[in-house]
């Protein structure tokens, strides 16, 4: 019995982590070619959520045509974002990045509100909803599809990143802007292309999560936070790096919720963050070995 | 440097003291709610309610002739505004009474402020906190918590069913449950066995339900509001739980069984009789108050009046009872108030008295249960 | 020197007069909120704006200090004013001892733990239910009195505050003046250059980081007393990050920039109480309308618009 609640706990923390890590890689894409720590990042997860129900019940369309539309709409966003916000600022310091994300975020999440109103909605799961028995534990079929598209996301990622131009060119802006733009490549459009890819991760994130979590309009605060700690655990790599923090960190709540307390859970988690902060100031997997892509 | 800001600061100021014009005669109620924020699912409905109430009692001719102005300020759930709110309700106002706040919270915040100032303050939260030990010039109509414990204890009690695991949210309606919960175990021959919470914007309870399943226990009472109460039942089905889930007034709506679909099933909780207003029958004193308010709810805003929205209707009503007693100062309608008796509302039938100021009896509460994606009432 | 000090009886004469247009108006009970709120932006700004260093943990200590006075008073029957400035060493010796890990983190990574930390915090306030009440909060908290005074109206707290205010504001302006300030400037520009120059960078972050948390903790246990009441959710993350709104937007690295920002962000609400709903669609679009058209903060944006509204109306050809 008691290796059964383990597997259990485990498995429930590896599918709450695998959004963590999707959500991390979205901030880890920006804030590499930016430089920002993209705030918002939780605000695309939930236009993810809350766009899907918005094509599904009021628009009438099938679930499979809604997901597409809605990443497409919360990329949408994304670049209206990029466009109107990031790049006219005159003075793009860290600080002020961070306060205009800060700004973008209360504003998304406001006019979520006002739009589809601050009810819980639920998405229906992709493939039924009967629990599948893996030992003694049980999972549901959307985790299998949780799983699925978190690798077929970084198995993408890889793929553009180290096999296309466009990728090749991110990568040069992340090592260095500055050279990068010396060689030609056109830096702004590299962010605007970070921009792009992020939100729609995040909003695949939240399309994936919805069925099981539920989504409301302010659903992206606590998954935002939670992605940004995955990223940090990953040291900021979009890489495979920052898919270990999420996994960690989901893995981390269960265990700290089923064995230890379920009250201080997160605290567990923030102060084993810490811990590998103090030890470690630059990400568990230290500088040289991630890849700042 | 330094000068050069003043007077943008001083027209900033000007622009925000701007003195409230009173319709003659009317009499000013102020409301507190949380219509945003986490707690937005209490301080929608309250607002609407309150407002849909206090049009129809204007255009049936105010009571006594004297019109009600409705001034509702949004808390956002904060305590720190609820504060600043009241004390504007009170001082640029001059309101004659204060309605809310939503949040257990937020109340126990203003009563400092409505009791300096002597305004009486109809609650809409639940804690017990509020009302005990009674204030002067603050009386509730959210039911106490400590009823709808008893009811659920009362039914474990009948089936014997002795073990259970208490899985509440770690926010003021959780851990204020959770208090009760503990408090009367012993009382009904109830052991709690484990005591775990979550955290109200959690997305996965499998970990607590998993430790609840391995420790043996005959029951679950789950303590909490929407969207966290329809995770635990999805996870707990995912989990292969098959002891009787128990939940609290917090979703005793529709939307609960909406979010958790074929999870609900089978699950059960104390509620306010709105939830069943049509199963009641006839004889029950509170049919027609709950009759007028689901329809009137449906009409104004076609969306199902729940209970925390009673709240609200009821705290008008007995304002309205007040004031057509003959009360119109703030110290009279709290006199007034205090000796409402027999008041047949949404949340109960109310008497008030100099030491009650919850007002409300064990019938508040009717135990229901989920059965084919609808409410039915336990026998 | 001269040019500080006037601006600083300017400033009080302000704060000094003030009541006298509102005559007791509700509006007295927001304004101390705003000098409690200037206390923590001018705390926050101290590490941000002139030690480079950035905090999203800051509501943790304004929570520790208001919980320490809270609960010592309120359910151990202390004495206020003894409370007040034991919480506040018991927070500067927290946010010391802690400040030696967590500042040798940088960026984002400072930004994070940082957020841990405050979180962390708000986790244990919500989850001593013996000690704060959890999250229902804790009630019963008296009031300050000075002999027969007791700091129970919003005029007398409103003063009572704004003395504190003050003395901090004159605090941090000669700080910043003097050769500490100038060293942070130093770290600020380039902590290796400072090192260099002799500066001891690691201990004067430490410092002022935990400088930052005692002023915060004061603030705490003065919102503790003006309140009378404390739940978790006024010290939680999203508190944290509007103190670094009031900071930024007020103007980095400016003591009263602090107070407009803490004014601004404290006010805005009301003054968006008549859009409703809309509100929180209006307060995120002007947060980044400000950093996109005032990057500087309203202490050097302010008198930009000025410069150049005056020189519009000297040229109408241009209008």
């Amino acid at each position: 019995m008691q290796f059964d609640q383990l597997l259990q706990y485990t498995l429930s923390g590896l599918a709450t982590g695998a959004i963590y890590a999707l959500i991390g890689i979205g901030f880890s894409i920006i804030y590499n070619s930016t430089g920002i720590i993209n705030f918002a990042q939780g605000e695309f997860v939930m236009l993810g959520g809350m766009l899907t129900l918005f094509f599904l019940e009021l628009l009438k369309l099938p679930l499979w045509a809604a997901i597409p539309c809605s990443v497409l709409a919360s990329t949408l966003g994304g670049v209206l974002f990029e466009r109107l916000a990031i790049r006219p600022l005159r003075q793009p310091t860290p600080i002020n990045l961070v306060i205009i994300t800060i700004g973008a975020s209360i504003l998304i999440r406001g006019l979520a509100m006002l739009l589809w109103g601050k009810d819980t909605h639920s998405l229906p799961p992709f493939s039924g909803d009967e629990p599948i028995a893996i030992g003694g534990a049980t999972i549901l079929p959307q985790h299998l599809w949780i799983l699925g598209i978190t690798v077929v996301v970084i198995v993408a990622n890889k793929f553009f990143f180290y096999h296309t131009i466009s990728g090749k060119a991110m990568r040069a802006c992340a090592y260095n802007r500055r050279a990068a733009g010396l060689v030609g490549i056109d830096v702004r459009r590299m962010v605007l292309f970070s921009f792009i890819i992020s939100s729609a991760m995040g909003s695949v994130a939240g399309i994936i999560v919805a069925p099981l979590t539920m989504t409301a309009y302010d659903v992206g605060i606590m998954l935002g936070l939670k992605g940004f700690c995955a990223a940090i655990i990953g040291g900021m790599s979009s890489g495979l790096a920052t898919v270990v923090g999420g996994l960690i960190l989901g893995v981390l709540e269960s265990l700290g919720a089923g064995l230890i307390s379920s009250g201080y859970k997160d605290a567990i988690a923030f102060i084993i963050l810490l811990l590998i902060l103090f030890i470690r100031p630059q990400g568990l997997f230290g500088k040289a070995d991630t890849e700042r892509v | 440097m330094g000068f050069r800001f003043i007077p943008v600061i001083s027209v900033v100021l000007t622009l925000l003291v701007s003195g409230t014009v009173n319709a003659a005669g009317a009499i000013k109620i102020g409301a507190l709610f949380a219509v945003t924020g986490p707690a937005a699912f209490l301080g929608e409905p309250e607002r609407n309610t309150a407002q849909m109430v206090v049009d129809e009692i204007n255009r049936a001719g105010g009571v006594r002739g004297h019109k009600l102005e409705l001034i509702v300020y949004d808390t956002a759930g904060d305590a720190t505004k609820a504060v600043q709110l009241a004390t504007k309700l009170v001082k640029n106002d001059h309101v004659a009474a204060i309605i809310g706040p939503s949040t257990t919270g937020e109340s126990m915040a203003v009563i400092p402020v409505v009791e300096k100032d002597q305004v009486p303050l109809i609650s809409c939260a639940a804690g017990i906190k509020i009302t005990d030990p009674v204030k002067k010039w603050v009386f509730k109509t959210a039911q106490n918590d400590s009823l709808a414990v008893a009811r659920i204890y009362e039914q474990l009690q009948r089936q014997r069913l002795t073990r259970v695991a208490l899985l509440t949210v770690s926010d003021g309606f959780g851990s204020s449950g959770r208090e009760q919960l503990k408090a009367q175990a012993a009382r009904h021959g109830i052991t709690i066995v484990s005591d775990d919470t979550y955290g109200p914007k959690d997305t996965d309870m499998t970990a607590q339900l998993t430790k609840i399943r391995g420790s043996h226990v005959q029951a679950v009472i789950c303590w909490g509001t929407n969207p966290g109460p329809a995770v635990i039942a999805k996870n707990a089905r995912q989990l292969g739980l098959k002891i009787p889930i128990y939940m609290s007034h917090g979703v005793s709506s529709k939307k609960f069984i909406d979010l958790a679909g074929e999870a609900a099933e089978g699950i059960r909780l104390p509620s306010g009789k709105v939830l069943v207003a049509d199963l009641l029958p006839n004889s029950d004193p509170q049919k027609r108050s709950l009759m007028a308010f689901v329809r009137d709810y449906q009409k104004h805003y076609r969306a199902e009046g729940d209970h925390f929205g009673g709240h609200a209707w009821d705290a008008v009503m007995l304002l309205k009872g007040a004031i057509e007693r003959g009360a119109d100062t703030p110290a009279a309608i709290r006199d007034q108030l205090e000796r409402t008796r027999q008041f047949h509302g949404i949340g109960g039938t109310f008497t008030y008295s100099a030491h009650d100021h919850a007002g409300l009896g064990k019938d508040a509460f009717v135990l229901v249960e989920v059965k084919n994606r609808d409410w039915v009432i336990v026998k | 020197m001269k040019r500080e000090l006037l601006k600083f009886l300017a400033f009080s004469a302000l704060v000094l007069l003030a009541p006298l247009l509102f005559k007791g108006g509700y509006l007295m009970n927001v304004l101390v909120f705003v000098g409690i709120n200037t206390m923590l932006a001018i705390g926050l700004n101290l590490l941000l704006g002139y030690a480079g260093q950035i905090s999203l943990g800051h509501a943790g200590f304004f929570g520790l200090g208001a919980y320490l006075s809270g609960i010592l008073t309120a359910s151990y029957g202390l004495d206020p004013w003894l409370v007040m400035p034991l919480a506040a060493i018991a927070v500067g010796c927290l946010a010391f001892l802690i400040g030696f890990p967590i500042l040798k983190l940088r960026g984002h990574y400072l930004a994070m733990a940082t957020l841990g930390l405050g979180i962390i915090i708000y986790i244990v306030f919500n989850e001593t239910v013996e000690l704060t009440g959890g999250p229902s909060g804790l009630s019963g908290i008296p009031n300050l009195s000075i002999g027969a005074t007791t700091f129970d109206t919003d005029i007398r707290n409103y003063y009572l505050i704004w003395t504190f205010t003050l003395v901090i504001v004159l605090l941090a302006v000669n700080l910043t003046n003097s050769r500490v300030g100038r060293a942070l400037k130093a770290i600020h520009d380039s902590e290796v250059a400072a090192r260099v120059m002799g500066v001891n960078a690691r201990l004067l972050k430490v410092q002022v980081f935990a400088l930052s948390a005692v002023i915060s903790s004061l603030a705490g246990s003065l919102y503790a007393h003006t309140m009378t009441f404390v739940s978790p959710a006024s010290f939680g993350f999203n508190f944290s990050i509007e103190l670094l709104t009031m900071v930024v937007i007020g103007g980095l690295g400016s003591i009263y920039g602090s107070f407009l920002g803490a004014a601004l962000l404290t006010l805005l609400p009301e003054l968006l109480r008549g859009a409703q709903d809309y509100d929180i669609v209006i307060y995120g679009a002007l947060l980044m309308a400000m950093v996109m058209f005032m990057p500087g903060g309203l202490v050097r944006g302010v008198p930009e618009l000025v410069r150049k509204v005056t020189r519009m109306k000297g040229r109408p050809d241009h209008a």
